[in-house]
Formats: structure tokens, C-alpha cells, sequence
């Protein structure tokens, strides 16, 4: 109990005393995952529409594949882009291995699937007859895609903040891909596993308290959004 | 005006983004010292060591000295010493500092590490419970570990093919024991945490002395029971990774490193670390 104590006062006095390293590490945090779920959502909502919304002959298989995914142990996912991004690996000529690079690699990665997945469930369930209505009046097929995607932004932002839930807790590929060097991919949660490996606990409780807040910060604007009211 | 406030949501975001990224380059340029001359692009270097040299502290202090000396950005990797030298006998790290010297001679017989200069030392120690049960005391580290098999006393290991899990079975070896059973336990982790559950379960532990003495605080079940004797010697070898044997190797940071590593200056820092925090150095000096 007193540890929980401790590492809450040890919290308030790495924020306050303005650590410049925690504050490096929190913005790289904060600068990874962010990237990384802009990426995924950019990529991954076009492609959940998509597959939401057209019928095509191996669609349930590729929507298996992507299901799967949705499970990808992100170890798993590390221990891939690693051998991919060794100097003697196929991408080695881009140096890419032990930056921050390799760490949004390994997060859009495990984050995407969740994006797509989730998205593609949303944009299936929309009634059949909504779109015919739709169309009845007149819409092209643009208007039609903005109206959906307005439609489901409850389903969406759900699957942001799964996919962005997912990145922030990233450790096992974020250690074997950047490799938690100092003041260039050492991140919150890697942090976190070193101070305990150090036995610093009090440090590491501090680390994960911020980590915490950092990620209610920013869960907490993406529910706002999704739960207000629509204008009409 | 839903519309307008959704764009204005998405551009603070965006612009939160370009700002980290922005914000991250002024710190770096702050961190550094006032450079009036612009300097060219430093140079990367991988390092593959172990996790004894960077939880001591002991890198915090001297990878610094030398990026900043020679305009160098080196990427630490710590990993148990058994994955730093499959890393440099894959060409994936430039320059080696380990510390299990017969899997070095390994590779450096098979050419795949140069330029081998030995660089410092410190010492093992056995750990163990504070009632100390199965009785083991003095420097005679094969015969405590003996007494440790034959009363079946909680042993916890490494085994993560590390230069201590090395050194460990080493001692076995002596001794012509295989350590299996319910009171041989793996952990297949670090110091740290290896030292944790050997002082939940109150169990021996062969650690070097500093990750003990960093740890000894919050290990206050456990006790120093075996120290001194030849046997329990840790000695740190540094090297280049063969640059002829793959490509894309910095061999020329790599040989300033080693160079560096055995330079009198240097070695007086390493020597001299630690004193302060603990009274010991936590590394003695030890070049050919």
C-alpha cells in the first residue's frame, strides 16, 4: 500500500521538478502512438468500408486473415519486423532497426486489423434498405460514404480507441524493435519494464501513473466525440 | 457548426502531433551544448553489451563521453551476453562488450570478432536467504555449490544464456553436477528480476556484485554468503565486429570504441564509478 503511495508522490515530483527525461520519454510516447494511430486509422478505415461494403469471391477469407490478425501477439508482430529490418534482413539498407520508425512499424501492425475489422463490422450492419433509401434520393457516391461514415461514428471512434488501446500498451515489439535506447526509443512502457528490472519500483509506479493519465487524456477526447449529441 | 467544431477537434490533434515532433528537435538542439560551428551528420554505431553494464549505470556515463568525442550516435542494445555475440556473429551490432570470455574466444576463433582487448573486471557473489539453511560460507564457490545440490537448497538461475548464466553452469561443470529438479529454478530473465524471486522464494543466487549492491536495498530477505576465490572472477572483454565478414558495419566508430575502452582516461572513469554512490568501485580496471 505504501508503495502505491510512494511511486504516486514519487509521480507528482518527476512531473513537477520538470525531469526533462520523463518529459522526453512521455512525448515520445505520446509522439509514437499517436503516428501510429493516425496511420492505422487512415489506412485501416478505407479498407473496413470497403470491406464492409462490397461483396467480392474471397472476402470471408480475407476477412478471416484480418480477424486473425486482430490477435497478432505483438511479440509476434516485433519478432517479424525484426528479422525484416536486421542489416541482413530484406528492408536492413534503410537502418531502420532500434528508432521510432520500427517501433510505429510493429504498432500499426497489431493496430491496423483491430481498425479494420471493426470498421468493416460496423459499415456490414447497416441496413440494406438505408442504403436503397439513400440512393432513392438521389445521393452520389461520395454523399453516400458521408453520411454512413456519420452514421457510424459511434462504431468508429469505438474502433480507434480499441486499435489506439492496443498501441499505447506496446512493450514486448517496442523493446525487440527500438531496442529502448536512451533518448531515442525509450518509451513509457519499456521504461516501466527497466525500472523494475533495476528494482527502482517506486520509479516505475511514478512512470505508470503517467502512462495512465497519458492514455485517459486522450481516450477521454476520443469518447467525447463520439458520445455527443448529433446537431439534428 | 458540427462540422466546423469536428475539424477544429482533428487539427488540434494534428497539430499535437506536429508539435511533438517539433518540440522533440528543440530539445535534442537545447540538449546539446551551444555549437556555434555546424557539425556534420553524426555517425551511427550499434553496440551489443549486456545488462549488467548498462543497469549498473556505468553506460550512462560513458557512452556519452564518447558520442560526444567523436560525433557518434551509439544505439545500446543490452541484451544477455549469449544474444550480444549471436548479434555480432550475425554482423547486426558493430562493436561487442561482454563478459563470458570462453563464448568469446568462440567467436573470435571463428573470425568473427577483431581487435579483442580485455577492459575491466569486478567479481561474482553468491546470495542467499539470510538463515542461510543449507550452511555455505567462505570464497570456494564449487564447494558451496556442491553443498547447494546435495541438500536440494531453492537455486535460482538465469538461464538466459547470459555471461552470469554462463559463468553459473561453468560452476556446475566443475563440480560435475547437472542442476535439474523442483529446487533448480530458471527464470529465463535479467538480474534484477532473477535476484526478485530469489528473494521471494529465499533462495541462492549467483549475481555480479553491482547489480547487488544497485539492488541490495530492496532485496532485504538476502545476504552476501560466498564471495572472493578465483572462480568467481568477472571480467568484461570489449571488441569490433568483423566488418569483413558482412557488410554495413561501422568498423571505423567500432575501433574508436575500442580504442577508447582501454584508453588510461577511461579507465580511470570506470574505475572511479560508483565510489561515490557505494562506497566500492563497481568495476576495477584490467587491460593487457
Amino acid at each position: 500500500m505504501e508503495l502505491l503511495i510512494d511511486g504516486l508522490k514519487k509521480a507528482f515530483e518527476m512531473i513537477f521538478s520538470g525531469d526533462p527525461e520523463v518529459f522526453e520519454i512521455t512525448w515520445l510516447t505520446l509522439k509514437v502512438c499517436l503516428i501510429s494511430i493516425l496511420f492505422s486509422t487512415l489506412l485501416g478505415l478505407p479498407l473496413g468500408i470497403l470491406l464492409g461494403l462490397t461483396r467480392f469471391r474471397g472476402r470471408k477469407l480475407l476477412l478471416l486473415f484480418i480477424n486473425m490478425g486482430m490477435g497478432l501477439p505483438p511479440v509476434v508482430a516485433g519478432l517479424w519486423i525484426t528479422m525484416f529490418l536486421w542489416r541482413s534482413g530484406p528492408l536492413g539498407g534503410w537502418s531502420l532497426l532500434y528508432s521510432p520508425t520500427a517501433i510505429v512499424m510493429a504498432q500499426v501492425l497489431v493496430s491496423l486489423p483491430i481498425i479494420i475489422s471493426l470498421t468493416c463490422s460496423a459499415f456490414q450492419q447497416i441496413n440494406d434498405k438505408m442504403l436503397l433509401q439513400i440512393k432513392a434520393l438521389g445521393a452520389t457516391k461520395w454523399q453516400t460514404l458521408v453520411i454512413l461514415v456519420k452514421q457510424s461514428k459511434i462504431a468508429i471512434l469505438a474502433a480507434v480507441m480499441a486499435g489506439f488501446g492496443r498501441v499505447i500498451a506496446e512493450v514486448g515489439a517496442a523493446m525487440m524493435v527500438g531496442g529502448n535506447i536512451q533518448g531515442d526509443t525509450r518509451i513509457l512502457t519499456t521504461s516501466i519494464v527497466m525500472e523494475v528490472s533495476k528494482g527502482n519500483f517506486d520509479i516505475a509506479l511514478a512512470l505508470s501513473f503517467i502512462l495512465l493519465t497519458v492514455a485517459l487524456l486522450i481516450t477521454a477526447i476520443l469518447t467525447f466525440l463520439q458520445q455527443r449529441k448529433r446537431f439534428s | 457548426m458540427l462540422k466546423n467544431r469536428y475539424i477544429i477537434v482533428l487539427f488540434a490533434f494534428m497539430l499535437l502531433v506536429l508539435s511533438a515532433c517539433g518540440k522533440s528537435e528543440t530539445n535534442d538542439a537545447a540538449a546539446k551544448e551551444k555549437k556555434v560551428e555546424p557539425k556534420a551528420a553524426p555517425t551511427e554505431m550499434i553496440l551489443a553489451t549486456t545488462t549488467s553494464t548498462q543497469d549498473s549505470g556505468l553506460l550512462d556515463v560513458l557512452i556519452p563521453m564518447f558520442e560526444k568525442q567523436n560525433n557518434v550516435k551509439v544505439k545500446t542494445i543490452a541484451v544477455g551476453t549469449g544474444q550480444a555475440l549471436e548479434m555480432g556473429t550475425k554482423g547486426e551490432a558493430d562493436a561487442l562488450l561482454v563478459h563470458a570470455p570462453a563464448a568469446e574466444k568462440a567467436v573470435v576463433d571463428a573470425g568473427d570478432a577483431i581487435n579483442y582487448k580485455r577492459v575491466m573486471y569486478n567479481d561474482f557473489i553468491l546470495v542467499g536467504p539470510k538463515e542461510n539453511p543449507a550452511g555455505v560460507s567462505g570464497d570456494d564457490i564449487a564447494a558451496a555449490f556442491k553443498k547447494l545440490a546435495v541438500a536440494k537448497a531453492t537455486f535460482v538461475s538465469r538461464g538466459d544464456d547470459s555471461g552470469t548464466n554462463k559463468k553459473e553452469l561453468g560452476i556446475w561443470a566443475l563440480d560435475n553436477i547437472k542442476p535439474e529438479g523442483n529446487w533448480y529454478v530458471s527464470t529465463g530473465q535479467g538480474m534484477g528480476q532473477t535476484l526478485q524471486v530469489a528473494a521471494e522464494k529465499k533462495g541462492y543466487v549467483l549475481t555480479d556484485r553491482a547489480t547487488w549492491l544497485a539492488q541490495e536495498k530492496n532485496l532485504d530477505t538476502l545476504k552476501i554468503v560466498v564471495e572472493g576465490g578465483k572462480d568467481l572472477m568477472n571480467i568484461y572483454h570489449v571488441m569490433q565486429v568483423n566488418p569483413e565478414k558482412h557488410d554495413k558495419i561501422n568498423s571505423k566508430d567500432a575501433e574508436k570504441f575500442v580504442e577508447i575502452m582501454v584508453d588510461p582516461k577511461t579507465q580511470d572513469v570506470i574505475e572511479n564509478f560508483g565510489k561515490k554512490d557505494y562506497g566500492q568501485s563497481l568495476f576495477y580496471k584490467y587491460t593487457e
